[in-house]
C-alpha cells in the first residue's frame, strides 16, 4: 500500500468534520472521493497533507509514519496537493512558477540552474503549456491556470497526488482533456486521490470510489458498485422515489421574481450563463444542481452581492440597485453559511434582523418567529454558537423572517445537517408555505429534499439552466441525469 | 487546446534589461553628486536620505516579498545604532568595529524577536514588532546610566569630518545594500519568499518551511537596518531615541517604501531619499510639512497602491 490512513478524526469546534475514516491507496491507483458539500472530503485531504492537525488516527506513506508531520515535510516525502483555490505568482512567468515548485527547500540556493529550467520546461510540456511558458499567469485562460497548478503539483515528483476539485469551472471538453492528463499521471506510476462533485466525470476516470457523508466513510468500492449502493444514493444522489409530497396544486399564480439573461463572471470563469427563470407567488421554487453549478451565485446576483448583467424583476418592478434596498423591499437572503452572530444570543440575532421595525411590529414579528420555531423561544438567551446545526439553520431562517420578506431565498437549507435534522427543516419549509405570508426560493443539492417541497424546479449545470418545469415531471424527464 | 494566438515571445520580461542598465547609469551620477556644487548642508540632507533608503529597502524585503509588515523597523535600526554608540562611547572599540558589531547585534535581536513572533498568524507579527519598539524605548530610558536615556548618547569618534566623504560612505552603504537585497530578491530564495508571502499554505504544500524563509528575510533586513543605523550614528554624532527608536520614524520608513513601490526594492530606496529631501524642503512650513507628506502618502496609497516604480512596471506590462 502506498498510503494507509487509519481511523482519522478531526473536530472543528462543535463540528465533527472527519470521524473514524480509513483510507488506503495502492500503487498506480486513482481514487475518487465523493460526497455532498460539507461531508468532509476536503478536510480529509488537508489531514493527509498535514495542513490541519490530526486529532486522532495515523497516516503512513509506504512504511513511514507521517502522522503529525508539517506539510512541507510531507510534501518532500512523496505527496503533493493541488488546491481548489490557489493563485500563482502573478509577477512571475508561467515557467518561473513551475521553477518555484522545483526548488529544493534550501536557503543557500542563489541561482536557477539550466538543469532546473530544463525540468520546468519538460513539466510544462507534459501539461501542454509549452507555448505559454514565458507569459504571465494573468494572461492565461482559466483552464490553462488549472494546468499550471497541475504542473506545480507534478514538480515535486509525487508518488501520490491529492487533487481538490480539479474539474471545478472547466467545460466538458476541458474536463475530458484533464481526465486524460490524470490518466497519464497514473501510467507514469503515480497514484491520485481526487475530490469532485462531478460524480459522472469522476466515474469513468477512477479505479475506486470512496463516498463520504457527515465526516464518515459510507462506501469504498468499484465506482459502479458505489453508485449503486443504497446508502450512497440516499445521502448523495437522492433516492428519487419520494417526489410525491407536494400537492399537485398546479395553480399558476403571478410571478414574484423574474430573472432574464442573468450572467456572472468571476474573472475568466463564467459562473452564470444567461440564466432566465421565474418564481411564483406563494409557491416554493427550487434551484438544484451540483456544488459549483452556480446556485449561490444566482442568489448573490439577485441580491446584487456580485456584479451581473441581465435583468431581475421583483413583484413586477426592476429590483433595487443595492443590497440593503433589496432587503428592505422584501427579498431576503438566508445565506449558505448562515452567517449567524455566534457570540450573540438567539434573541439578539433575531433583534438584529428586525432592527428596522417599529416596536409593535417587532413584538408581533418575534411572536411569529417564535411560534414557528418553539426551540428558538426556549433558547432565547443561549449563544448562537452553542446551538445544534439544525437549530442554527432555524435561527438563520428566523432572523431572515424578522426582515418581513415577501420572497425568502434560502441557500442550501440542508447543508451539513444530519439526516435526522432534515425533518426539522422540512417541517420549517412547510410551515412557512402554510403561513401564506411569503414565497420561497431554495437552492439545494439534495434533490430529494427539493422534490419533496418545491412546486417547480430549475436544474442548473455549470452556470446554465438545463431544465425547468413542475416538480412532478422532474424525475421522468431529467431524473436519469442527476439521480 | 485553444491557447490565445501564440504571440511574439513575451514582451513582458520581468526584469527588463533597461532597469538594470538604468540603475548602473545612476551610480556614477550619485557618486558625482556632491561635486556638482551643492552646499555642505544639502550634501548632508542627501546623506541622511541614503540611510533612509537602506531602511526602506530592508523593510520592502520583509513586506513586499515575505508579506510581513514590520511596524518596528526602528527596533532593528535602534539596536544597531545604540550598540555602536555604547561600544564607542565607553571606549571599547573603534568606529568600524562598532559598525560591524551594530549590524550583528541587530541580527541577533531580530532573531530573538522574530522566532516567537513569526509563528503568529495574520496581523499579529506586525503588532509584535510595534510593541518591540516600545519595549526597547523603555529599556533605554530605564537604563539611562548606560544609554543616556531620553537625552541620547554621544559618540566621541567620527568616521570622517568631511561632508563629501560622509556622503560617499552612506552612498556605498546604500549601493551595497541595494545590490545584495536585489540579488537575493531575484534569486530562488526571493521567489520562494514571495510564494511564502502570497500563499503560505500553497508554499508549504510545495515543500517549503515557511518560518525558515521568513526568519532569514528578517535577519537579512535586520543586518542592513543595523548597519545603516550604526553608520548614521557616527554621522550624526549621537544616538537618540527620537531619531533611532521611534514608532513614528518607522511609519516614515513605511511611507517611503510605499511611495516608492512595494516589491521593487529600488523603489523604496528612491522613496526614502525623496521623503527626506521633501521633508527638508518643506521645513519652513513647520507642522504643515508633516501633513503634506501624509497627504501625499495617502494619495499614493489610494491611487497608486503599487507606488511610483510599480506604476512603471504596470505600464510596461500593459503594453
Amino acid at each position: 500500500m502506498l498510503l494507509k490512513a487509519t481511523d482519522l478524526h478531526k473536530r472543528f469546534g462543535g463540528l465533527q468534520a472527519v470521524s473514524g475514516v480509513n483510507l488506503t491507496v495502492g500503487e498506480r491507483e486513482i481514487v475518487g472521493l465523493i460526497g455532498p458539500n460539507g461531508s468532509g472530503k476536503s478536510t480529509l485531504l488537508s489531514l493527509l497533507m498535514g495542513i490541519h492537525r490530526i486529532d486522532g488516527g495515523t497516516v503512513r506513506i509506504g512504511e513511514t509514519d507521517i502522522t503529525g508531520w508539517p506539510p512541507h515535510r510531507i510534501a518532500r516525502s512523496g505527496m503533493s496537493m493541488m488546491f481548489q483555490h490557489s493563485r500563482p505568482l502573478l509577477q512571475q512567468t508561467v515557467l518561473e512558477n513551475v521553477l518555484l515548485a522545483l526548488l529544493p527547500d534550501s536557503m543557500l540556493n542563489f541561482r536557477f540552474s539550466e538543469e532546473l529550467r530544463g525540468r520546468a520546461r519538460a513539466i510544462l510540456g507534459q501539461v501542454h503549456l509549452t507555448e505559454v511558458a514565458d507569459r504571465l499567469p494573468g494572461e492565461l485562460a482559466f483552464a490553462d491556470l488549472r494546468r499550471l497548478e497541475l504542473a506545480k503539483t507534478l514538480a515535486a515528483h509525487p508518488k501520490l497526488m491529492l487533487l481538490d476539485e480539479p474539474f471545478a469551472g472547466l467545460s466538458a471538453t476541458e474536463v475530458r482533456e484533464f481526465s486524460t492528463l490524470i490518466r497519464t499521471m497514473r501510467d507514469e506510476g503515480r497514484s491520485v486521490i481526487l475530490v469532485d462533485h462531478n460524480v459522472k466525470g469522476v466515474h469513468a476516470l477512477v479505479d475506486r470510489m470512496v463516498a463520504m457523508s457527515s465526516g464518515a466513510k459510507i462506501a469504498d468500492d468499484r465506482p459502479d458498485r458505489v453508485l449503486a449502493d443504497e446508502q450512497v444514493r440516499r445521502v448523495y444522489l437522492g433516492s428519487g422515489a419520494s417526489g410525491t409530497a407536494v400537492a399537485a396544486s398546479q395553480t399558476s399564480s403571478a410571478p414574484i421574481l423574474e430573472v432574464a439573461d442573468l450572467t456572472v463572471r468571476y474573472g475568466k470563469a463564467c459562473a452564470l450563463d444567461k440564466v432566465s427563470l421565474t418564481a411564483r407567488q406563494g409557491e416554493v421554487t427550487a434551484i438544484v444542481g451540483l456544488n459549483g453549478a452556480g446556485k449561490s451565485t444566482l442568489f448573490h446576483a439577485v441580491c446584487r452581492l456580485v456584479r451581473s448583467t441581465g435583468s431581475v424583476h421583483f413583484d413586477g418592478h426592476a429590483i433595487a440597485d443595492n443590497t440593503a434596498q433589496i432587503a428592505r423591499s422584501g427579498v431576503v437572503l438566508c445565506p449558505e453559511k448562515r452567517e449567524l452572530f455566534g457570540d450573540m444570543t438567539v434573541f439578539e440575532n433575531l433583534r438584529i434582523g428586525g432592527s428596522h421595525l417599529p416596536v409593535a411590529d417587532f413584538r408581533q414579528r418575534i411572536d411569529f418567529v417564535e411560534t414557528l420555531f418553539p426551540r428558538l423561544a426556549e433558547r432565547r438567551k443561549q449563544n448562537a454558537r452553542t446551538l445544534s446545526g439544525g437549530e442554527q439553520q432555524q435561527l438563520a431562517i428566523g432572523r431572515a423572517l424578522m426582515m418581513k420578506p415577501k420572497l425568502l431565498l434560502i441557500d442550501e437549507p440542508t447543508l451539513g445537517l444530519a439526516p435526522v435534522v432534515l425533518d426539522l427543516i422540512s417541517e420549517t419549509i412547510e410551515k412557512l408555505r402554510a403561513s401564506g405570508e411569503l414565497s420561497l426560493f431554495i437552492a439545494e443539492q439534495n434533490i430529494t429534499f427539493a422534490l419533496r417541497h418545491a412546486n417547480s424546479i430549475h436544474l442548473l449545470e455549470q452556470g446554465q439552466i438545463v431544465w425547468s418545469g413542475p416538480t412532478h415531471r422532474f424525475v421522468d424527464e431529467v431524473g436519469h441525469k442527476v439521480l | 487546446m485553444n491557447h490565445p494566438a501564440t504571440a511574439a515571445p513575451s514582451i513582458l520580461r520581468r526584469l527588463p534589461f533597461s532597469t538594470t542598465a538604468l540603475a548602473w547609469l545612476a551610480v556614477p551620477c550619485l557618486i558625482a553628486l556632491p561635486f556638482l556644487g551643492l552646499s555642505e548642508y544639502a550634501i548632508g540632507i542627501f546623506t541622511l536620505g541614503l540611510f533612509f533608503a537602506v531602511y526602506a529597502m530592508g523593510w520592502d524585503l520583509l513586506f513586499g516579498y515575505a508579506g510581513e509588515p514590520n511596524f518596528g523597523a526602528t527596533f532593528l535600526i535602534g539596536v544597531g545604532a545604540y550598540t555602536a554608540a555604547m561600544l564607542n562611547s565607553n571606549g571599547i572599540a573603534p568606529p568600524w568595529i562598532c559598525v560591524i558589531a551594530g549590524s550583528v547585534m541587530s541580527v541577533i535581536a531580530g532573531v530573538l524577536l522574530a522566532l516567537p513572533a513569526l509563528r503568529l498568524r495574520g496581523p499579529y507579527f506586525g503588532l509584535v514588532t510595534l510593541v518591540a519598539v516600545l519595549i526597547l524605548r523603555q529599556l533605554i530610558i530605564l537604563f539611562s546610566h548606560q544609554t543616556g536615556g531620553e537625552i541620547g548618547i554621544a559618540v566621541p569618534d567620527v568616521l570622517t569630518l568631511s561632508a563629501v566623504a560622509n556622503y560617499e560612505i552612506a552612498l556605498a552603504c546604500a549601493i551595497v545594500s541595494a545590490i545584495m537585497i536585489v540579488l537575493v530578491a531575484r534569486s530562488p530564495f526571493g521567489l520562494i519568499l514571495q510564494a511564502v508571502g502570497q500563499d503560505p499554505l500553497n508554499a508549504q504544500a510545495m515543500g517549503f518551511s515557511i518560518v525558515k524563509y521568513k526568519l532569514a528575510a528578517f535577519c537579512y533586513s535586520a543586518f542592513f537596518s543595523g548597519l545603516a543605523g550604526a553608520l548614521m550614528t557616527f554621522y550624526m554624532g549621537t544616538a537618540s531615541l527620537n531619531v533611532f527608536v521611534d514608532a513614528s520614524v518607522g511609519v516614515q520608513i513605511i511611507i517611503a517604501a510605499i511611495i516608492g513601490g512595494r516589491r521593487t526594492i529600488i523603489g523604496p530606496a528612491i522613496g526614502g531619499v525623496f521623503l527626506v529631501v521633501l521633508g527638508e524642503y518643506m521645513r519652513p512650513f513647520g507642522r504643515l510639512s508633516e501633513l503634506i507628506v501624509a497627504v501625499i502618502a495617502l494619495l499614493v496609497l489610494l491611487f497608486l497602491p503599487n507606488g511610483l516604480l510599480g506604476l512603471l512596471k504596470l505600464k510596461r506590462s500593459a503594453r
